[in-house]
C-alpha cells in the first residue's frame, strides 16, 4: 500500500532551543485509504503531530512527507476538524460549509462561476451526514451534535485526500458520539478519504480504526502500533464483543504504563 | 411575545382593567423621565432656589420656547461638528483598529502610545488645536474626533485579537493567507465589536465638541451656554444642556438600532427560531 502521510524521526520543540519538546523521534506510516488513530496520555504530542502532518509547524529535525511531497508549508490535501466546531455565527450553515472552497486555491476561482455545482454538493454532504434541509439554519440553532456534523461536512467539502481529526466527538454525549461514528464510519467507506483520528477514546479508536498507533508520554514517539483485526462494515454490535474489549482493556494497560513511566 | 400581541391586538374584551391592558415595560422610560421632572420641579419648590441657581424644569422649557432661535441654530452646529467628528472617528478607528489587530508586534508597540494618547484631557489639546486652526468649527470637530475614536480602536483591534485558534488553523492548512483570515473571519468577527462601540463613542463625541465650543467656538451649543452663564441666564444653561441629552439619546438610539440591523447574529438570544 502506498503511504499518503511519512513521518520519520521527527523531532519537533517549541519555543526555541531550550524549549519543550513535543514530540521526539516521531515516526508513523499512513498507507492511502487508511484510517488510523492515534492515542496516548495527555500531553503527548497529538495535537503536535496534527500540526506537523498539515504543515501548520515544520519540524526541527527529521522528515514529514505528505502525497509524495516534503512537507515545508500547510498542504491544501487536508480537511480538519476539531473538537470545538468553530461555525462561523454570522454564516447560514450552508455557507459555512463554503468556506473552505473561498480559501484553497484550487476553487476559489471557480467558486462564483460554479456555485450551483458546489451548492450541491454541500447539500449532498449534509444529506450523508443526517443534516438534509439544515443548510438555511445558522450554526447557533443547531444543537451541539448538529454542529460537529455540519463541521464534518465543511472539512470534506473541498474534497481532502486526508482527513485529520482531533477529539472531534469529545464534547457530545455518548449515544450522539456513537450516532457520529457510525456517520464517519460511511463516510470513509464511501469516498475512500484517508482519516488520522486523535482521540483519547479507546473505544472509539478500535472501533474506527484499521491502526492505532499508541504514543508515549512527552515527548511522544509511537510506542506500539495495533492492527485491528475486526472485518468493516462493522457494527456498534462489535463493541460488546470479547475481542473488542481485549483490545481496548491491552491498549488501556499501554497508556497506564506510558503514564507511569512519565 | 403573546404579551405584545394581546396589546396591540384591538381590545375585544372591554372587560379587562385598563392597568393590564398597557404595555409598562415600554411605558417605562416615558414615565421614569416625566417623573424626573416633577421631582425637580417639586424640588425647586419647596426650597424655593432662585432659578439663578436652580431653575425649575417649567422656567427651562419656558427658556426653550423663549430662545427657540437661537438654540435650534446651536443645536444644529453641535450636531453637525459631532456628527462630522464622529464620523471621523468612525473611519479613522476601524482603519486604525485593523492595523493594530493585524499582527502581535503592530499591536504591542501602538497599544502603550494609544493609551498614554487617551489618558491626556481632550480639553487641554483645545488651545493646541486653535493654534493650528483658529477659533471654530474645526477645532470642535477635532475634539469629537480625538475623544471617540479610542474605543472604537480598541473594539475593533479586541475583535481581531480573539479569533479562535483553532478557526485560524483550520483556514491556515487549507492554505489562507493572512488577508483570507482577516477578510473571511476578523472583520465580520469584529463587527459587534465595533458596533457596540459606536454607542461608547457618539456619546463622548458630543462630549469632546461641546468641550470645545465652550472654550473656543462662536458657534455651538457650548458657546451658547457659557455666553448665558456669564449673563446668569441659568434657565438658558439648563436649556442647552435639555437639548445636549435629546440630541445625545437621540444618536444613541440610532446607534443602538444600526447596531441590531447590522449584526442581529451576534444577539441570538433576541432571534427567534
Amino acid at each position: 500500500m502506498p503511504h499518503l502521510v511519512s513521518i520519520d524521526n521527527v523531532d519537533m520543540r517549541y519555543g526555541g532551543a531550550a524549549g519543550t519538546l513535543a514530540v521526539s523521534g516521531l515516526t508513523m506510516k499512513v498507507g492511502k485509504g487508511e484510517f488510523a488513530a492515534v492515542v496516548g496520555p495527555s500531553g503527548c504530542g497529538k495535537s503536535t503531530l496534527m500540526k506537523l502532518v498539515t504543515g501548520l509547524h515544520i519540524p526541527q529535525s527529521g522528515v514529514v512527507i505528505v502525497a509524495d511531497k516534503h512537507v515545508t508549508k500547510p498542504v491544501s490535501i487536508v480537511g480538519m476538524a476539531f473538537q470545538n466546531p468553530t461555525m462561523l455565527p454570522w454564516r447560514t450553515t450552508l455557507d459555512n460549509i463554503l468556506l473552505p472552497l473561498e480559501i484553497v486555491e484550487r476553487h476559489r476561482h471557480r467558486l462564483r462561476a460554479n456555485k450551483r455545482e458546489y451548492v450541491e454538493k454541500a447539500e449532498h454532504l449534509l444529506e450523508t451526514v443526517g443534516l438534509k434541509g439544515f443548510g438555511s439554519k445558522f450554526p447557533w440553532q443547531l444543537s451541539g451534535g448538529m454542529q460537529q456534523r455540519a463541521n464534518l461536512c465543511r472539512a470534506l467539502i473541498h474534497e481532502p485526500e486526508l482527513l485529520m481529526l482531533d477529539e472531534p466527538f469529545g464534547a457530545l454525549d455518548a449515544f450522539t458520539r456513537e450516532e457520529l461514528w457510525c456517520v464517519i464510519r460511511d463516510l470513509h467507506a464511501a469516498q475512500g478519504v484517508t482519516i488520522i483520528l486523535v482521540t483519547h477514546d479507546l473505544r472509539e479508536a478500535t472501533f474506527l480504526a484499521d491502526r492505532i498507533f499508541v504514543m508515549s508520554a512527552r515527548p511522544g514517539k509511537v510506542l506500539k502500533e495495533h492492527t485491528v483485526p475486526f472485518a468493516r462494515p462493522r457494527d456498534l454490535e462489535v463493541m460488546y464483543e470479547k475481542g473488542f474489549n481485549d483490545m481496548v482493556h491491552e491498549l488501556h494497560g499501554e497508556i497506564a504504563s506510558a503514564r507511569v513511566v512519565a | 411575545m403573546s404579551v405584545v400581541t394581546k396589546n396591540t391586538a384591538p381590545s375585544t374584551t372591554p372587560g379587562k382593567p385598563l392597568a393590564q391592558r398597557i404595555n409598562w415595560v415600554k411605558l417605562a422610560p416615558w414615565l421614569y423621565t416625566v417623573g424626573l421632572f416633577v421631582l425637580w420641579e417639586l424640588l425647586v419648590i419647596v426650597l424655593q432656589t432662585p432659578p439663578t441657581i436652580l431653575p425649575a424644569p417649567s422656567r427651562v422649557f419656558q427658556a426653550i420656547a423663549q430662545y427657540w432661535s437661537p438654540i435650534w441654530k446651536n443645536s444644529l452646529q453641535t450636531l453637525y461638528t459631532t456628527t462630522v467628528g464622529f464620523a471621523i472617528a468612525v473611519v479613522a478607528g476601524l482603519a486604525i483598529g485593523l492595523f493594530i489587530g493585524w499582527s502581535k508586534a503592530i499591536y504591542a508597540g501602538l497599544y502603550p502610545l494609544m493609551i498614554g494618547f487617551n489618558a491626556i484631557p481632550k480639553v487641554a489639546l483645545v488651545p493646541i488645536l486653535v493654534i493650528w486652526f483658529g477659533i471654530g468649527a474645526v477645532p470642535a470637530i477635532l475634539t469629537a474626533f480625538l475623544i471617540s475614536f479610542f474605543p472604537i480602536v480598541v473594539n475593533v483591534a479586541t475583535g481581531l485579537a480573539t479569533i479562535e485558534p483553532e478557526t485560524e488553523d483550520v483556514l491556515r492548512a487549507l492554505g489562507a493567507k493572512k488577508l483570507d483570515i482577516m477578510l473571511k473571519v476578523g472583520i465580520p468577527r469584529s463587527m459587534p465589536y465595533f458596533f457596540g462601540s459606536l454607542k461608547i463613542a457618539i456619546t463622548l463625541a458630543f462630549v469632546g465638541s461641546v468641550v470645545s465650543e465652550t472654550v473656543a467656538s462662536n458657534y455651538g451649543l457650548g458657546n451658547m451656554m457659557s455666553s448665558a452663564q456669564s449673563q446668569f441666564n441659568v434657565p438658558l444653561v439648563f436649556a442647552g444642556l435639555l437639548m445636549l441629552a435629546v440630541e445625545g439619546i437621540a444618536m444613541y438610539a440610532l446607534m443602538a438600532w444600526i447596531e441590531m440591523r447590522m449584526t442581529g447574529w451576534a444577539h441570538r438570544s433576541s432571534m427567534s427560531h
